[in-house]
């Protein structure tokens, strides 16, 4: 194998263990907050800083393939991709922080009230990002830019869930309002929630960027 | 306006068949670089461009290859005419046992002009084009032997250009360079595209990138690839040639 195909694989390796992470801190913080398991919010909140290990780790990785190898064509591809998707990664890692914050701040012996779970689909879309990030992965490690765009279609549902749910939240608030703090927490996680799957979006583009050499970006998400 | 344009030529030396069918148009005022490993046809298919390769006894050319629209392997043309017009750079710098004036000077003797001011205006015009003046202009008149190799290959470029080529043929020109003649000799391409259409053989993937508008992949004898210099260093249409320009070549 030839030194940058090794230096290449190496990076390959660091980012997938990073997206195995991501995912498994993002399900954490999700079971957090549907649970109320507050050790399980704070594991959450102290692995967070292994995620931005591994983000100082893959930058670093990248600018030394562009500096000692001048990487070209799918080369240049993939590593470019994946100085992107490695903020992206952090980003996401970033959000499962912040929705273990929530579950961890929320007051002891109250979860949450299950009819606002139910009536946001938080659960639905939690299950869905996660989904979203396992596809990602797959395609990456597949190399299936088949796979990458199937992204696309389900970022619509997280779209939809996140646009009905400020209605939902404000009838919520209205009928408990001794809950009001809940619901406008709740709000706060579902916006979050909505970005994370924009960031699986631009992880899907960079990967088909990679893969097919085909910018996706601003093509508006129907026609994806 | 094509100003190269190659139809279906074959090469042979002697029976190795060096070049096969190969089809290509180069645009004026533009940089075109040619890679492959070594054997391609790269070289003998750029000296086909001023007719280096009659020299060499047992070779064969079928095709055509026309410049500005004139078939260049014709009878009737004159093949000093033909490399006044398409000018070439080797890969060692070879000036001629010549002070530095006369190296430059030399295309313009042989080609008969004795205007001794036209010949001191266009040596100094052509130094200073190669961004040699300020390094020669006191010592015009010592051996062109005591310049670095760096200078000596601007010299080159300089000779050739002092008899006003519109094409200009360089056969890896920078191997024998250390980097910062390198560096010169690259920004020089850029300038001189301005004025000429450029063609040059390197084993520098990334000279190749840096300094030519399109790029022509060649591959046992094969023109595999050619296209946008951009478009090929980031995205080639063809897997050999992904392979070979990032190094996953045999």
């Amino acid at each position: 194998m030839k030194v940058i195909e090794q230096e290449i694989q190496a990076l390959k390796n660091s980012i997938s263990e990073m997206w195995a992470l991501v995912h498994q801190q993002l399900y954490n913080a999700g079971e957090a907050m549907l649970t109320g398991d507050k050790e399980l919010a704070y594991k959450v909140i102290n692995r967070e800083r292994r995620v931005n290990a591994f983000e100082l780790k893959i930058d670093s990785d990248c600018e030394d393939i562009i500096a000692l190898y001048a990487p070209v064509a799918i080369d240049l591809r993939f590593v470019l991709a994946m100085y992107k998707i490695n903020t992206n990664l952090e980003r996401l890692g970033d959000f499962a922080e912040s929705i273990a914050r929530f579950a961890g701040n929320l007051p002891e012996g109250e979860p949450l009230d299950p009819q606002l779970i139910k009536e946001t689909r938080v659960e639905e879309m939690l299950s869905e990002l996660l989904s979203m990030i396992s596809l990602t992965k797959e395609a990456f490690e597949k190399e299936s830019s088949e796979i990458a765009s199937r992204i696309f279609l389900k970022d619509n549902l997280i779209d939809e869930i996140n646009h009905n749910s400020t209605a939902i939240i404000a009838r919520y608030i209205e009928e408990h309002k001794s809950s009001a703090l809940a619901g406008l927490y709740m709000a706060g996680v579902i916006r979050k929630m909505e970005r994370f799957g924009d960031h699986c979006t631009n992880i899907a583009e960079e990967l088909i960027f990679y893969l097919d050499a085909k910018v996706m970006k601003h093509m508006g998400k129907t026609e994806q | 306006m094509i100003k190269i344009d190659a139809k279906n030529v074959d090469f042979y030396y002697g029976d190795f068949h060096a070049l096969k069918n190969i089809s290509m148009e180069i645009e004026p005022n533009t940089s075109t670089a040619f890679i492959g490993p070594s054997g391609c046809g790269k070289s003998t298919f750029l000296r086909l461009f001023n007719r280096m390769n009659d020299l060499i006894p047992g070779t064969r050319m079928q095709g055509q290859i026309l410049i500005d629209g004139r078939d260049i392997y014709t009878k009737s043309e004159k093949v000093d005419r033909l490399r006044k017009n398409v000018g070439m750079v080797f890969q060692k710098p070879n000036p001629f046992p010549k002070t530095i004036y006369e190296n430059v000077a030399y295309g313009l003797r042989v080609n008969g002009i004795k205007d001794e001011n036209y010949i001191e205006e266009t040596v100094v015009k052509t130094l200073k084009q190669v961004v040699l003046w300020e390094e020669v202009k006191d010592k015009l008149k010592e051996s062109a032997f005591a310049l670095s190799g760096g200078q000596q290959q601007r010299l080159c470029i300089a000779r050739a250009l002092a008899i006003s080529p519109s094409i200009l043929l360089m056969d890896e020109p920078t191997s024998a360079l250390d980097p910062i003649s390198t560096s010169k000799i690259e920004d020089l391409i850029h300038e001189l595209k301005n004025d000429y259409t450029i063609v040059i053989v390197t084993h520098n993937m990334q000279q190749a990138a840096r300094v030519s508008d399109k790029t022509g992949y060649f591959y046992l004898g094969e023109l595999i690839e050619y296209d946008n210099t951009r478009k090929i260093f980031t995205n080639p249409e063809k897997e050999s040639t992904q392979n070979y320009i990032t190094g996953r070549f045999g």
